[in-house]
């Protein structure tokens, strides 16, 4: 008790506290969204509310068959109230019309959570193709390639804009540079198509070097993007820290997270000056699963630690952490969901991280 | 901007021969129900590529860099060992001028032989943005608007996945390649992202041709079309019109993200893949990686009228240049792909063989597979296994 005691200690000292912080507990956006989305975040409401974490959710609907952008105006409003979201993914529908913008892009946009960090582990006990993986993927996550901007001035020719500036690259590179050095990596990679897209990739290239120059302790080198997924492949072993634009960073995520064993294994952060927003990091709606008791709730609880980590509640996060690692050691098969080969189900996986946090000491609620 | 833009993609995509065109070799064995327009060489039956003079055709040979004129090298000495009809005319192309007399020289020389094989041109990124990449140049004066890459597991390669036999058919002269790029703003860059039409259109259609031709039973458009609405999303309809006149071929979508995704995790459920360029670019050197590496892998450029080979990955190999350790398999493979459409399949089959048989079988391997050959080892190899097989050589 006394080591919990001194680490609140610790913590209240250096605290600031984020808006929407009342009594003690803080409150958090929640966006259910669509497929899996809305029983994964029940889990994690019902393992937060177990583990008695001062957490309050505000649930916001976010119905993404409406054509109306009144509804993620109401979420978009609630985040910039409460400064912290946790989101599952909003389903963009193909044969609407194209003024209908995605909504998690939309989120992004005007929340202007410039950077989306991944952190792709190999967990023991997740059987894989490759081991010992550790990237920490750094991702432009506002412009670039997603910004939405296409027009057709001749019929059967369409243009799409890829717009890249000097002050959004600068930025994300900054952020690049400033996690590498607090997480203490020693090498960041940039990712570009500098040889194809001269001036567009090159000023991204250009702005990395500048913000490399002034981190000399941090190892600096660029690889095309084709190159990149293919060294993914075979030798993954080799990077430390990615950065990269828009849509590069969707597909070099969802490679990296393919080789530590799936989408229902890593949790993704987007963060910007102000708010900050977890979700799960490839993005995925999970319809073909959905309501069936079989989706993997680690993606989602791991992005809720993020987000505990985030709200300074760091004691809370480690443990939590801890547990969803020990679920992976369990060599039972029977905690693992599907996508990884195991027969569990997504409330059986929940009940076993419970008795993992209950047997480990701390107060909860009753099971 | 936008409007020359548009003007120059609009001026590309009226072409005589319009959309459908064929790569000259598939004309007789298409049965495809849809007509196109027809090529003006083309009767009904089979016209040979130009610079065919004695039974003997010319190919224009473009070494490039790095690794590109040793292997080209190896395959001429192979060629000349195996007493293939082929002559090859030597075209250099100097990458560190400004000038484009030289790749003009090319392209000059491949509208007069009809066919090329060609090692990688390096692209020096200090060079100003108006000095366009060679390669792209090339692919995009002589409208060589598919790329084909087939990507199978050998035996006797180790690699992490096993039984793979994917075909990747790559729109190749648009999308992101277009280098069509403004600063309108200092410290503001647009590149223009251009989706026809027509060319959406011509791919699809080569790619669901290809597929019959190939006994291929489905295909996978890659997009991202919940992003890129109006661009992915008209490739996406091209691509779904042709779809319907090929009912014997399934087809369906995926989105990019999901797509790699699932090639990294189980890259044996896709059978054949329909892109745009950059997607294109990165699935593809992704299948390359699964397969065993840049170094196994050939391609295939199409055009209505020129076809040109190369290493599917087109790597520069600057690193390796020069010290005997490429691996020499992906630009024989091409040139076998290359006699294939001079319709000399006794020699491609050959030389196909014999290289397959050194790969697995001798397991002779280079260092990017995990072996000590040198290169001239595994040419060696090469040409003993052909010598074997009887057909008339010259000595050794």
């Amino acid at each position: 008790i006394n080591k919990v005691l001194n680490s609140i200690m610790c913590d209240l000292s250096l605290f600031q506290p984020l808006p929407a912080k009342y009594g003690g507990r803080h409150t958090v956006t929640l966006i259910p969204g669509d497929g899996i989305g809305p029983e994964l975040l029940n889990h994690v409401r019902e393992v937060f509310r177990f583990s008695c974490v001062p957490v309050d959710f505000e649930v916001v609907n976010v119905n993404s068959a409406m054509t109306s952008e009144d509804d993620i105006n109401n979420a978009i409003t609630a985040i910039r109230r409460n400064g912290v979201a946790l989101k599952g993914n909003i389903e963009t529908n193909h044969t609407m019309p194209p003024s209908v913008k995605s909504r998690n892009n939309l989120l992004r946009t005007s929340l202007d959570l410039y950077a989306n960090v991944m952190h792709c582990q190999s967990l023991p006990g997740v059987q894989t193709r490759h081991k010992d993986i550790d990237i920490l993927i750094v991702r432009e996550n506002t412009e670039g390639e997603y910004s939405s901007l296409e027009h057709e001035s001749v019929t059967g020719v369409v243009e799409s804009l890829k717009i890249i500036t000097r002050t959004n690259s600068l930025r994300i590179a900054d952020y690049a540079f400033k996690l590498a050095r607090e997480k203490g990596r020693r090498r960041v990679t940039a990712v570009h198509k500098a040889n194809i897209m001269k001036l567009g990739d090159g000023l991204f290239l250009q702005c990395c070097r500048e913000v490399a120059s002034g981190y000399p302790d941090l190892q600096f080198d660029a690889m095309i993007v084709d190159n990149t997924t293919m060294q993914l492949v075979s030798n993954p072993e080799q990077f430390d820290v990615m950065v990269m634009p828009n849509l590069y960073g969707n597909v070099v995520s969802n490679v990296c997270a393919g080789l530590v064993g799936g989408p229902g294994l890593v949790p993704g952060a987007n963060y910007g000056k102000d708010y900050a927003v977890f979700e799960t990091a490839t993005r995925n709606t999970g319809k073909s699963i959905a309501g069936r008791n079989i989706a993997n709730p680690t993606a989602m609880l791991l992005a809720s630690c993020m987000m505990l980590d985030h709200l300074k509640k760091s004691y809370f996060f480690s443990y939590v952490k801890n547990l969803c690692l020990n679920c992976k050691c369990v060599s039972s098969l029977q905690l693992h969901t599907a996508d990884i080969g195991g027969q569990g189900t997504t409330s059986e996986v929940v009940q076993s991280i419970m008795k993992l946090i209950q047997s480990k000491g701390q107060l909860t609620t009753d099971l | 901007m936008t409007l020359r833009a548009a003007l120059c993609a609009l001026s590309r995509a009226v072409r005589p021969g319009g959309c459908g065109g064929l790569p000259l070799s598939r004309t007789l064995q298409v049965c495809g129900a849809t007509i196109h327009a027809s090529h003006p060489r083309q009767g009904s039956t089979y016209t040979p590529p130009p610079a065919r003079y004695g039974g003997r055709h010319t190919v224009t040979l473009i070494p490039g860099d790095g690794i590109g004129p040793e292997l080209a090298n190896h395959v001429r000495e192979l060629f000349w060992f195996c007493c293939v009809p082929v002559d090859f005319e030597l075209v250099n192309v100097d990458s560190s001028l400004t000038a484009e007399d030289d790749i003009n020289n090319a392209i000059m020389s491949i509208r007069r032989n009809g066919v090329a094989l060609k090692g990688n041109l390096e692209t020096n990124h200090n060079l100003p943005p108006s000095y366009k990449s060679r390669n792209n140049l090339l692919r995009t004066s002589l409208d060589l608007y598919a790329n084909v890459m087939h990507c199978q597991s050998l035996p006797g390669v180790k690699t992490r996945h096993r039984n793979i036999d994917i075909m990747i058919i790559r729109e190749n002269t648009e999308g992101e390649y277009s280098s069509l790029e403004h600063e309108s703003v200092p410290g503001v860059v647009e590149c223009l992202k251009i989706i026809t039409r027509v060319n959406s259109l011509r791919i699809a259609d080569f790619a669901f041709q290809t597929a019959r031709q190939n006994g291929r039973r489905r295909i996978t458009a890659v997009h991202k079309a919940n992003i890129m609405k109006l661009g992915d999303g008209l490739f996406l309809e091209c691509c779904k019109e042709v779809a319907s006149g090929y009912p014997d071929i399934a087809f369906d979508t995926l989105i990019v993200d999901n797509a790699t995704m699932q090639l990294v995790s189980r890259p044996q459920q896709f059978d054949m893949m329909l892109m745009p360029n950059l997607y294109g670019n990165v699935v593809s050197n992704v299948c390359a990686g699964l397969v065993g590496g840049p170094g196994l892998v050939p391609g295939a450029n199409h055009g209505e009228h020129y076809a040109l080979f190369e290493a599917g990955t087109r790597n520069t190999g600057r690193s390796i240049a020069n010290r005997n350790s490429a691996n020499p398999t992906a630009m024989l493979l091409a040139s076998c792909l290359l006699l294939d459409h001079l319709k000399l399949p006794a020699y491609a089959h050959m030389i196909r063989r014999a290289t397959l048989s050194t790969v697995t079988e001798t397991r002779m391997h280079t260092a990017d597979l995990g072996g000590q050959a040198s290169t001239s080892d595994v040419i060696k190899s090469i040409r003993n296994a052909i010598q074997s097989t009887g057909p008339l050589t010259q000595s050794i």
